[in-house]
């Protein structure tokens, strides 16, 4: 691998901008989100210059490496702080950086009347600073540490407003059932090192053929976990519909664009290892199936606008998992469905601020309505990720998610024909939901409260949101013409021969367009056909009254899993203070009364001090006399 | 009988003989300077002398000699140490000394008295404790260096008078003081008889008074077993009565809570480096072929003086009597490394006793900073939140806590962790096995006062922490420096130890 001096920069720069932010405090309140924005924008074109370097090199060449310093250096194991950028990573840096540059911009304007808008760049910088240490470390150790960075991040972002007492749980919710996932990858990285002798991407990518199957699928399953955990997947979904307690801008750049998609980098980049064992690959896939399912199924019935939004990024996410856990054919696609999800989704996302933002913080679909006409440039730019998601050809959701479809028909056996269905099931409830929201947002009448007088956001708020939205129409195609991203990534992964076709690809497209009609339709027939209610019907069936209620999952985990670990500690508690702390106070009280005993013999009279040391030297004479006889 | 004049090695002697010439000034000065200028030249006078006769130490510090003083003083390794270990306490416990608010206006009036009234108001000062250290000190460096009895009991003598007249030198309290001062000075009466009368017996097994001439008599065994023993029994009662060992005690803690605190922290550090140095080498040169009949006798006291200390010190109210238990219980850790008669135990030894006694001064210097209008606060319950009004000096206190129980990082870890692994090593597990239960027990009460100073809600009782004089400042500052630094890198002092403690016979 060839080595660079620069990659460091990439990071280092907008970690200097959090580091100057949070110390020189409120002296930095004038300038310090044009100071983040410009590092982060610094940060895009470093990553921009080194897409060009790496153009300019051949297939082989592309990778480069940085080593920072010696990290750990204990006997036999060592691991260097080091960088490593490929194909791969170079996706998402440009992704992280690109992205986060425009939400920095955008965040100028929608942040703008609150007095922590420094703090919350801040906040900004460091979020990005860990994500691409996330993506460019080069063992599993430095990811690591990203991927705490990021955890710690979002946290923050989650609860910016912590005033909020509801926020603040929110924010806890998130970073507890993050832990659980990053558990997950640090059993991963002992069993590696175990095993192995090693965590670095490439010394586990060669020592992964000597090693058993057995440890490998270990090592995959908990590397799963970890990317339930970040990714929001099941069982480790149900944090990020609370997420969305924080500010609009953090939802669309860490729980839609980049963040939650850790979890498909560390599946991607893990690809020797599940590669090799199959189990683990196996639940990868259902992982994703169950999870794409489940959030669409969340999604019909969100009133936030945030929470379907975020229900809606669920169910992505799981169509990457999905595509990831389908093998070399796979991954690719997975990829690039992040990459176009990337900017569909944020730009929706960044819409639905600016609607917020024009509706006096009034997150409820069913109180906007004919929208279209006061926010023309919102309405188009969300149309257009709109039209994106649903896989309208030529928006870029047709380009990806048609991919993993038709891969997931074409995986096989009785499992392909499972795994398409529930793709292809998937993309009809998403159009239903999407169109639903949109529906209820933009058209038809207004159902707004009073004293609402919504506005077009002002240019900083709706540039972003209009450069995301060409992104949304020409990526998919950019990215999958001529197999560019395919052929871009293919020296990364292991390459197979070609699988049988089980469907041409002509035929699923138009089976996915169908399905996308039929939720389309049935959206209108519901929504737009008849009046809505304002407030949201009580007397609804069963099911949705599930889905609202985000299908349980909040009191399958209570009952599940905290009441019996509330029942595990308040026992272990109790044992703890009946039976440790009653046999150490026991030993305490021993001792002081073997101490307060013995201090009687402290009379303060000089002369049974001198009593004393008599005895002993009658004593000690004594004894000698045992000793000589 | 031809008297011939005796034969002395100047230079080797110097450092004694600097502290001698020092104390002697010192009482010119009380003579003859005015009372205002008085205490500040008798605390250069002093700091002077010590720091001189430290720099002398360490000029002859590659000097071997038997014959130093015609064969009365030993000047080897070991001694250089112990020397050096006693100056440098020395120094910093009279950086804690020169604030006199401790002690009495006029020791000679009777408490409470108009005498002493008048001698308040007048701002008069006892500035003789400054000779006074200085004799006790010289009689300290001495009386490790010994190599014959009657120098040895000159010796014990020498430090022992001048302490037990500072002992009752303290400004409040002065009955408890004085009462303090008497049965210090009554028991070391009695243990000296002790001490003498095994040296009788001693003479009587080997005819000689020399260690040289007993350690012949103890290798060839040519002797009457019976006069040794008692001898070595007598011998040992003096010296463990100076250290404080159980059940040669009881004085320890009365004396320690009546004393003027810098006294206490002076005596309870210099006293015991001094001791332990005296019987190292005897120990070490003189009785070490018969260790059979010593051994096991010193190996029960030590467990039962570690035993004691660490037990009795949980019931203590008393932060002064606590650390006097606590200075009885490490009395007993230290014997571990007499007992394990082998170069790992004399080093881990001298190591144990330098750190023990800086944390020693260190903790008293902070005691004597807690006050309220009547004086010192020694009462626990009352340092209660004291972490939470004063967090530097409790913070501090709670380090030299820690060192005294032996957590890693601080001097007190690797002082208990060499010299317990020298005693097992040479194979006294028992005295090991209850060593380190003992500390577990120790470790209780010192982490009570950690808890009360930091954990504990502070009571309003007019208890406050006075702002130390600059020297005191000093003082507690270095003892906490060298025991911090002494835990996280004790290699080049124990290697230096290593190098240079040797005994030569």
């Amino acid at each position: 691998m060839m080595s660079s001096h620069s990659l460091v920069y990439l990071i280092a720069l907008p970690l200097a901008g959090a580091a100057i932010l949070l110390l020189a405090g409120r002296r930095s309140d004038k300038w310090g989100h044009l100071l983040a924005t410009g590092l982060s924008a610094s940060s895009f074109f470093l990553g921009l210059y080194q897409l060009s370097l790496m153009l300019s090199r051949s297939n082989e060449q592309r990778p480069v490496g940085q080593k920072l310093f010696e990290w750990i250096s204990v006997g036999t194991f060592n691991i260097d702080a080091g960088l490593m950028l490929d194909q791969l990573s170079i996706c998402f840096v440009l992704l992280i950086t690109g992205v986060g540059t425009l939400i920095h911009i955008y965040s100028i304007s929608y942040m703008s009347h609150d007095p922590d808008r420094r703090r919350f760049f801040a906040f900004l910088n460091l979020f990005i600073a860990a994500m691409l240490l996330l993506v460019l470390g080069d063992s599993y150790l430095n990811l690591y540490v990203g991927w705490e960075g990021v955890g710690l991040a979002s946290y923050l972002l989650i609860g910016f407003w912590n005033q909020k007492l509801a926020y603040a749980t929110a924010s806890k919710k998130a970073f507890v059932m993050n832990r659980i996932g990053d558990m997950g990858l640090s059993f991963a990285i002992m069993i590696a090192f175990a095993t192995m002798g090693t965590v670095s991407f490439t010394g586990v990518k060669a020592a992964a053929e000597h090693t058993s199957t057995a440890a490998l699928t270990a090592i995959g399953i908990m590397l799963l976990l970890a990317a339930t955990g970040k990714s929001a997947q099941f069982p480790l979904q149900a944090w990020l519909g609370d997420a969305m307690a924080g500010p609009t801008p953090v939802s669309a750049l860490i729980h839609a664009a980049t963040m939650v998609t850790a979890g498909v980098y560390l599946i991607t980049r893990s690809n020797f290892i599940f590669d090799a064992a199959p189990t683990a690959q196996l639940l990868v896939v259902i992982v994703g199936a169950i999870t794409l399912m489940f959030g669409a199924l969340i999604g019909t019935a969100k009133d936030d606008i945030k929470k379907a939004l975020a229900a809606s990024t669920m169910s992505q996410i799981g169509y990457m998992i999905l595509g990831a856990g389908l093998g070399p054919v796979g991954y690719a696609f997975a990829i690039m469905h992040l990459l176009t999800h990337g900017f569909f989704k944020a730009g929706m996302f960044l819409g639905a601020g600016s609607v917020i933002h024009g509706m006096n913080d009034e997150v409820n679909i069913r109180k906007y309505g004919a929208l279209r006409k006061f926010m023309p440039i919102t309405f188009a730019t969300f149309g257009f990720g709109y039209l994106a998601i649903l896989g309208v050809p030529p928006f870029a959701g047709f380009y990806s998610k048609d991919m993993i479809i038709e891969t997931a028909f074409n995986s096989g056996g009785i499992k392909g024909i499972i795994l398409g269905s529930v793709t292809l099931l998937g993309a009809g409830i998403t159009a239903f939901y999407m169109t639903r929201v949109m529906i209820l947002t933009f058209t038809g009448t207004s159902r707004w409260d009073e004293e609402v007088h919504p506005y077009e956001s002002p240019w900083l708020m709706w540039l972003p949101m209009a450069i995301l939205a060409v992104g949304s129409v020409t990526s998919g195609y950019l990215l999958s013409h001529g197999n560019a991203l395919v052929n871009w990534l293919s020296p990364l992964f292991e390459s197979h021969g070609e699988h049988d076709e089980f469907l041409p690809p002509m035929v699923v497209s138009g089976l996915a367009l169908a399905m996308v009609a039929i939720g389309v339709a049935i959206a209108f027939l519901k929504y737009s056909r008849s009046d809505v209610d304002a407030v949201a019907p009580s007397d609804v069936s069963i099911f949705t009254t599930i889905a609202r209620q985000d299908l349980m999952q909040d009191r399958f985990n209570e009952a599940v899993f905290m009441r019996p670990g509330q029942l595990l500690t308040s026992v272990l508690v109790k044992t703890d203070e009946a039976i440790i702390d009653g046999a150490v106070r026991g030993v305490g009280r021993a001792a002081m009364g073997t101490g307060a005993t013995l201090r009687g013999v402290q009379s303060g009279f000089v002369r049974s001090y001198a009593a004393l040391i008599l005895i002993g030297a009658v004593a000690l004479i004594a004894a000698i006399w045992v000793v000589v006889q | 009988m031809v008297f011939t004049a005796p034969v002395l090695n100047y230079t080797l002697l110097s450092p004694i003989l600097i502290l001698l010439a020092g104390a002697l000034i010192g009482v010119l000065v009380e003579a003859f300077v005015s009372k205002a200028l008085r205490s500040i030249t008798q605390l250069t006078l002093t700091i002077g002398t010590l720091v001189l006769s430290l720099a002398q130490v360490w000029k002859i510090r590659n000097a071997q000699s038997t014959t130093a003083a015609m064969g009365s003083v030993v000047i080897d390794g070991p001694a250089i140490l112990l020397q050096a270990s006693i100056l440098i306490i020395a120094i910093i416990s009279v950086f804690v000394i020169a604030d006199t608010d401790h002690f009495t206006a006029l020791a000679a009036a009777l408490p409470g008295s108009d005498e002493e009234r008048h001698a308040v108001q007048t701002g008069n000062q006892v500035t003789e404790v400054y000779p006074l250290t200085l004799f006790a000190i010289s009689g300290m460096m001495l009386f490790p260096v010994s190599s014959d009895l009657i120098t040895l009991f000159v010796a014990l003598e020498m430090l022992s008078l001048p302490l037990y007249l500072m002992a009752g030198l303290s400004r409040r309290r002065r009955l408890a003081s004085q009462e303090a001062a008497l049965k210090y000075f009554l028991l070391g009466a009695f243990s000296s008889a002790f001490f003498l009368f095994g040296m009788a017996y001693l003479y009587g097994y080997s005819a000689s008074v020399t260690f040289a001439g007993i350690r012949e008599s103890v290798v060839g065994g040519s002797g009457n077993d019976v006069l040794l023993l008692i001898g070595i029994a007598f011998v040992s009662i003096g010296l463990l009565f100076k250290v404080g060992a159980v059940p040669f005690h009881a004085w320890s803690p009365d004396v320690y809570q009546g004393a003027p605190t810098p006294i206490t922290g002076f005596m309870a550090a210099a006293t015991k480096i001094a001791a332990f140095g005296a019987m190292l080498r005897i120990y070490y040169t003189v009785f070490a072929n018969a260790q059979w009949s010593w051994s096991p006798l010193l190996s029960a006291i030590a467990v039962i003086t570690m035993l004691f200390g660490s037990f009795v010190a949980i019931a203590q109210r008393d932060v002064k009597r606590m650390l006097a238990y606590s200075s009885i219980a490490h009395a007993g850790f230290l014997l571990a490394g007499v007992i394990a008669l082998n170069k790992a135990g004399l080093d881990a030894s001298i190591f144990y006793l330098f750190a023990y006694g800086v944390a020693t001064v260190g903790a008293f210097a902070i005691v004597t900073l807690v006050r309220d209008s009547a004086g010192e606060v020694t009462d626990l319950n009352r340092w209660k939140g004291l972490g939470k009004r004063s967090p530097w000096v409790a913070a501090t206190f709670a380090g030299f806590l820690l060192a005294f129980a032996g957590i890693p990082l601080t001097s007190g870890f690797i002082g208990k962790f060499s010299i317990f692994s020298a005693a097992y090593e040479s194979g006294a597990k028992g005295v090991v096995i209850v060593g380190v239960l003992s500390s577990a027990i120790a470790a209780f009460f010192y982490i009570r006062v950690i808890v009360l100073m930091f954990f504990t809600d502070p009571v309003q009782d007019g208890t406050s922490v006075e702002i130390p004089s600059e020297l005191t400042r000093i003082a507690i500052i270095f003892s906490i420096v060298v025991t911090i630094a002494l835990g996280v890198y004790p290699a080049p002092l124990l290697d230096f130890i290593t190098n240079l403690a040797i005994f030569i016979r």
